[in-house]
């Protein structure tokens, strides 16, 4: 993990740049995690310092949404759709055979930091079940074999 | 110069479309011929993506569906030329799922380039926008009532009369907040208007904010959808440099600005309130209602939120009139509803459609029937929180108080459909747990039950105190519905409930004791 103070810089950065914009925390985390990965914990302190709010509210905020981080990702972030027509589209087999060639569960990172894992809600991409997302990527009608193919793609990349 | 259209719609690209255009780009280079190739929305038939369509002296010819690998045989066949080939569709528009529609909200998504203002205006856009600047502010509220617009982000409530609302609220200053949240599974008709013409929306908000003295709106846009956020931006920057967002309007002295911000995985927040919560930067619980939004809405100001495509409805009814919308649909259902085709499906898509033509046509004549070939056994409209219809009710016309009066809703027109593989028991429990997942934990029926949903239901199939059991879920659906503030909580009973209730042998049950 990085020593905040190389980090802290960047925070600031983002903090000073959202001075004037109103509900801005959101947009602020976004910044961080856009620029460093994730949220390191030891921000807290001065995004709330910076919007005047508690630690413990910057914290509820950080933990309410699915999207944010706490730690660094892998390289890649693979997200596996599981709702209901991902699932029609049998995409339980899917997240069984992604969990298994990575070695890892969901919210997880695999030992070389090569891939994390998770969860997503619907990507609307329903019309092409199941689907994923690699980084930014959308992909649809994703077999096992595809999913092979695609880790061998960004394993290099 | 031919031009070629091949879309950046988030499905087709997740198909191979950005490969299949830089194969374009390549081999028509390589053999000095000189195309534009034109990144359009997609038509929405969504088998047949990526599409590629040629522009011929015989209108747009259409090839699909096209890998990298066929696009050397498609030029030596004569693609440019329009000539055949396997892949060879014709002419899209004459395809009796393209054909049959009454595209009103997406007139021309697939057709233009989304980010091109000059495309826009020449295919009749901000004509709304221009009429809107001639006529009062309740004048244009009351073309909006007239129109019988309900919201088309779930509830259905009337849109003139939220909007209406706003315009009789004081306040120093008003928002027009966009829900661009779309998390229900199945829909993706928001994702579809964001990225095949960001210009509808962006018109529909303007004329809002002048309907209602609104001058300032946001986007809520969910961070799931990146290409989505690409569009809008570009086509924001393109009205602002045009004068068509920011002070003085086209000279009209009136002034609007405009802008997007993400979510952040949280599905809870597309319940309005929870979405004003996050808009002010804080954790998306739900408010207590009243003070409705309209009265006391985003920073405490009169707001307006919409859903995307009812905001992406407006154009049309300020540039043809209210009474032209309102002479499409049935009853109370007034107007087209994009429908959305998913799941397992054969040919899954967008399909424009007035309100009244029946599930069994939509799912048979366009749909295809199932893409494994199986048959049909059930079908969630509306969302997660939507109900599961068994075959029996398939013949249900499409129509808000229609599916009322049989305990399914139609919210936001979203049809996932599953063949005789799918376990109902399994799909009951999914739908607690993903309300475990994402309840905003502020009352207990939803937050405490949906957990308890979930044991419940794992025992029922276990085989455990069966018909204890099951009248324990009965009686837990029971007090989610009449005791949670919002529909996360309230709504989880419908796609359980229907399960129990329609496919009782899943949950082993028998179907008479169910
Ligand atoms: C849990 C939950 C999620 C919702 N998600 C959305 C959504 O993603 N998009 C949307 O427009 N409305 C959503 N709604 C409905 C909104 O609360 C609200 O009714 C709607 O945005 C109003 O706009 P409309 O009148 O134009 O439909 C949701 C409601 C609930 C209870
Ligand atoms: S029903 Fe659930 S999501 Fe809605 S307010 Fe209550 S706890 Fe929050
Ligand atoms: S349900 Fe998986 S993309 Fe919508």
């Amino acid at each position: 993990m990085q020593d905040y103070q190389t980090q802290q810089a960047t925070v600031l950065e983002i903090l000073d740049a959202h001075r004037t914009m109103p509900g801005s925390l959101l947009p602020i985390l976004h910044g961080i995690q856009d620029t460093l990965g994730y949220i390191p914990p030891a921000a807290v302190a001065d995004i709330a310092s910076s919007l005047n709010l508690s630690q413990a509210e910057v914290h509820g905020v950080i933990s309410f949404y699915h999207y944010f981080r706490d730690t660094p990702p892998g390289k890649h972030t693979v997200r596996i759709c599981r709702a209901e027509s991902c699932q029609s589209m049998n995409s339980t087999a899917l997240e069984n055979h992604a969990k298994q060639v990575l070695g890892i569960d969901y919210h997880e990172t695999t030992a070389d930091q090569a891939f994390s894992l998770e969860p997503v809600y619907c990507l609307g991409n329903c019309a092409c079940s199941p689907s994923i997302t690699i980084d930014d990527q959308v992909f649809g009608r994703v077999t096992p074999d595809k999913f092979d193919s695609l880790l061998a793609k960004f394993k290099g990349a | 110069m031919t031009r070629l259209f091949i879309s950046r719609d988030s499905t087709a690209l997740s198909l191979g479309a950005e490969q299949v255009a830089n194969a374009f780009a390549q081999h028509t280079a390589d053999r000095g011929q000189s195309v534009q190739i034109v990144r359009n929305g997609s038509r929405g038939l969504f088998w047949l993506e990526p599409l590629v369509e040629v522009e011929t002296p015989n209108g747009r010819i259409a090839y699909g569906p096209v890998q990298e690998e066929d696009v050397a045989s498609l030029l030596e066949a004569g693609l440019l030329e329009g000539k055949s080939h396997p892949l060879y569709l014709g002419n899209i528009e004459e395809l009796p799922y393209f054909k049959n529609q009454n595209r009103l909200t997406f007139a021309r998504v697939g057709i233009t380039d989304p980010v091109s203002l000059e495309d826009y205006l020449v295919n009749d856009g901000y004509k709304g926008l221009k009429n809107a600047l001639a006529l009062q502010p309740a004048e244009i509220v009351k073309h909006v009532t007239d129109s019988g617009l309900r919201g088309r982000g779930g509830a259905a409530f009337p849109t003139g009369i939220k909007w209406n609302t706003v315009l009789n609220a004081t306040g120093d200053q008003k928002y027009i907040v966009c829900n661009a949240d779309e998390g229900d599974s199945g829909t993706f008709s928001d994702r579809m208007i964001m990225e095949g013409d960001p210009f509808v929306l962006i018109e529909g908000m303007t004329i809002a904010g002048i309907a209602v003295g609104a001058t300032q709106g946001y986007i809520y846009l969910r961070v799931e959808y990146p290409h989505a956020k690409i569009a809008l931006n570009q086509a924001i920057e393109a009205a602002y440099k045009n004068g068509y967002l920011g002070e003085n309007i086209q000279g009209s002295g009136k002034t609007f600005h405009l802008e997007v911000r993400s979510g952040a995985g949280a599905y809870v927040c597309g319940e309005e309130t929870s979405l004003l919560e996050s808009l002010e930067g804080k954790r998306g619980l739900v408010r207590f209602k009243p003070p409705l939004p309209a009265i006391v809405g985003l920073f405490g100001k009169p707001t307006i939120v919409n859903n995307v495509i009812s905001l992406a409805s407006v154009p049309i009814i300020l540039d043809k009139g209210g009474e032209y919308y309102k002479n499409y649909g049935m009853g109370r259902s007034r107007g087209t509803l994009p429908l959305q085709l998913a799941g397992n499906i054969k040919h899954p898509g967008l399909f424009e459609a007035a309100f009244g033509m029946t599930l069994r046509e939509l799912l048979y004549d366009y749909g295809g029937g199932s893409a494994s070939g199986r048959p049909i056994r059930a079908v969630q409209v509306g969302g997660p929180l939507g109900a599961y219809m068994p075959e029996s009710q398939f013949d249900t016309p499409l129509d808000y108080e229609a599916f009322a009066a049989i305990g399914a809703v139609l919210g936001h027109g979203g049809l996932v459909v599953h063949d005789d593989t799918t376990n109902l028991a399994d799909m009951a429990r999914y739908a607690m747990e993903f309300c475990v997942e994402e309840s905003c934990g502020k009352c207990t029926p939803c937050r405490i039950g949906s957990t308890r949903g979930v044991e419940v239901i794992d025992r029922i199939v276990a085989n455990v105190d069966k018909a204890k059991n099951t009248e324990l879920l009965r009686d837990l659906c029971d007090t989610m519905l009449c005791g949670s503030l919002c529909a996360m909580g309230g709504m989880t009973p419908y796609p359980v409930l229907s399960a129990l209730n329609h496919f009782p042998e899943d949950f082993g049950l028998h179907p008479a004791k169910a």
